[in-house]
C-alpha cells in the first residue's frame, strides 16, 4: 500500500481528540500508544461513511497492540495480557 | 413475550417494520421475494459453518497456515460464501488464549456464524471484556492461569474475527464431521473451549 | 463503552421473530443502496439516551433504517407516518 505510514512493530501513538459524529476509535484508547501488529489494508473512511459521503481516498488501517496493563490502571490480569484494536490512519502518530 | 393463543397488537417497532418495508417496495427499492430470499440465506448461516472451517485446520496444516494469512480467501477457497466478510483468524495457543468482543456496537462475523448472541451484544459483555477479560471468563466458565496471556479483540473497524481454538487431546483420529461436532460458537468468539465429553467419545 | 463499569454478563440468548430477521435482512440489502453500517451506526448513536437503553437491539436497528431513509429523501416523515397509521388500522 503506496501511502502506508506506519510498518509492523513500529510504536505509535493515538491521538487524543473528541471530535462530534461516527468516531471508531474507542474513547478508552485515545492518548495510548500501543505497537502495529499487523497492516489490515486500506478502507474509506467510516466517519465519512457515516454521513452519507464516499470516505474515499482509502485510509491505512492497522490493528494495534496495547499492553492491558497500559491500558488500565488497575488492570489486574498477567503482564503480557493484549488488547489489539483496528485503529486508522489518521489516529495514530509515530510514538 | 406472550403467552400462546393471546392475541398481541403490534408493537409501534414492528408496525414500523412493516411499513418501511411496504414503502421500500412500493418505491422500487427492494421486493418481498429478495426480503425473504436474505432471510432464508440468514437462517442458514449457523456456526456449524465456522466449525467446519476449524475442523479443515486442525486436519490441514496448509489449509491451516492460508486461514492464518488470509482468513477470507482461505474461507472462500474452502467454499464457503462469505460476501463482504474480512476475516482474520486468531489461534490459541498453549500459551495464549483469545477472545472477541465489539465495543462499540456488535460487529461479528455474520456471513460465516450467522446472528451473534444476546450477551455478545450487551452493554455488560462489551464493557468489561475489554478491561477485566479474567473475570468474564471465569462468569463463562473458563479459567485461565497468568502464565496464559489472554489477548483480546476488539473489532473497531472492517476486520471481523473468529478464534482458532486448539485441538484438545483425545481427538485423535477423528473425522472432520466429529471434530466439527465440538467447535461451538462459544468457542469461536473466545469465551469456550472445546471439549471432549463423554458423549463424544 | 469499552472500559465502562457493568454487571454480571447475563447469557441470554432469544429466538429472534420473523419481523427481527426482516429488519437484518433489509439492513443487508439496502446495502445495495449505499447506506453502510457506518451510516446505520450514526444513526443507533443518535437515539437518545433513555431510549437506547430502553430499545431491544432491533427496535433500535428499525429506527436507524428508517432515519436513513429519511435523511435521504427516500420516504418522508409523513408518508412514514401515515404509513404506521394505516397499518395499524389493518387491525
Amino acid at each position: 500500500m503506496a501511502d502506508a505510514k506506519f510498518k509492523i512493530g513500529d510504536r505509535v501513538k493515538v491521538r487524543k481528540a473528541y471530535p462530534l459524529g461516527h468516531i471508531r476509535t474507542p474513547y478508552y484508547i485515545r492518548g495510548l500508544s500501543g505497537t502495529i501488529e499487523r497492516i489490515c489494508g486500506a478502507f474509506p473512511n467510516p466517519e465519512e461513511l457515516a454521513q452519507m459521503r464516499d470516505g474515499l481516498p482509502p485510509v491505512p488501517l492497522y490493528r494495534v497492540r496495547f499492553l492491558q496493563k497500559d491500558v488500565w490502571p488497575d488492570y489486574s490480569g498477567a503482564a503480557n495480557d493484549t488488547i489489539d484494536i483496528e485503529i486508522f490512519q489518521h489516529w495514530l502518530d509515530a510514538a | 413475550m406472550s403467552e400462546p393463543g393471546k392475541y398481541q397488537p403490534y408493537s409501534y417497532f414492528q408496525l414500523m417494520e412493516i411499513s418501511l418495508r411496504e414503502l421500500l417496495v412500493e418505491k422500487g427499492m427492494l421486493t418481498e421475494d429478495a426480503i425473504r430470499a436474505e432471510v432464508q440465506a440468514m437462517r442458514g448461516r449457523t456456526p456449524e459453518r465456522g466449525a467446519k472451517v476449524v475442523a479443515r485446520a486442525w486436519v490441514d496444516p496448509a489449509f491451516k497456515k492460508s486461514l492464518l494469512e488470509n482468513g477470507t480467501k482461505a474461507v472462500e477457497d474452502f467454499g464457503l460464501e462469505i460476501p463482504g466478510l474480512k476475516l482474520v483468524v486468531v489461534e490459541n495457543t498453549a500459551d495464549v488464549h483469545n477472545v472477541i468482543v465489539c465495543t462499540l456496537c456488535s460487529c461479528y462475523p455474520r456471513m460465516l456464524l450467522g446472528i451473534p448472541p444476546d450477551w455478545y451484544k450487551s452493554r455488560n459483555y462489551r464493557s468489561r471484556m475489554v478491561r477485566e477479560p479474567r473475570a468474564v471468563l471465569g462468569e463463562f466458565g473458563l479459567s485461565l492461569d497468568d502464565k496464559t496471556t489472554i489477548r483480546v479483540h476488539d473489532s473497531t473497524a472492517d476486520m471481523r474475527y473468529i478464534v482458532l481454538p486448539r485441538r484438545p487431546a483425545g481427538t485423535e483420529g477423528w473425522s472432520e464431521e466429529k471434530l466439527a461436532s465440538i467447535v461451538s460458537r462459544d468457542c469461536m468468539i473466545g469465551v469456550a473451549v472445546p471439549a471432549v465429553s463423554p458423549n463424544t467419545r | 463503552m469499552g472500559g465502562l463499569p457493568a454487571g454480571r454478563v447475563e447469557r441470554t440468548e432469544h429466538d429472534y421473530a420473523e419481523w427481527e430477521r426482516r429488519v437484518d435482512a433489509m439492513a443487508v440489502l439496502l446495502m445495495g443502496h449505499k447506506i453502510t453500517v457506518d451510516e446505520r451506526r450514526r444513526h443507533i448513536e443518535q437515539i437518545p439516551p433513555a431510549d437506547y437503553d430502553r430499545l431491544s437491539y432491533y427496535e433500535k436497528w428499525i429506527v436507524s433504517l428508517g432515519q436513513a431513509l429519511i435523511q435521504r429523501g427516500v420516504i418522508t416523515s409523513d408518508e412514514l407516518g401515515r404509513k404506521i397509521e394505516e397499518v395499524r388500522g389493518r387491525g
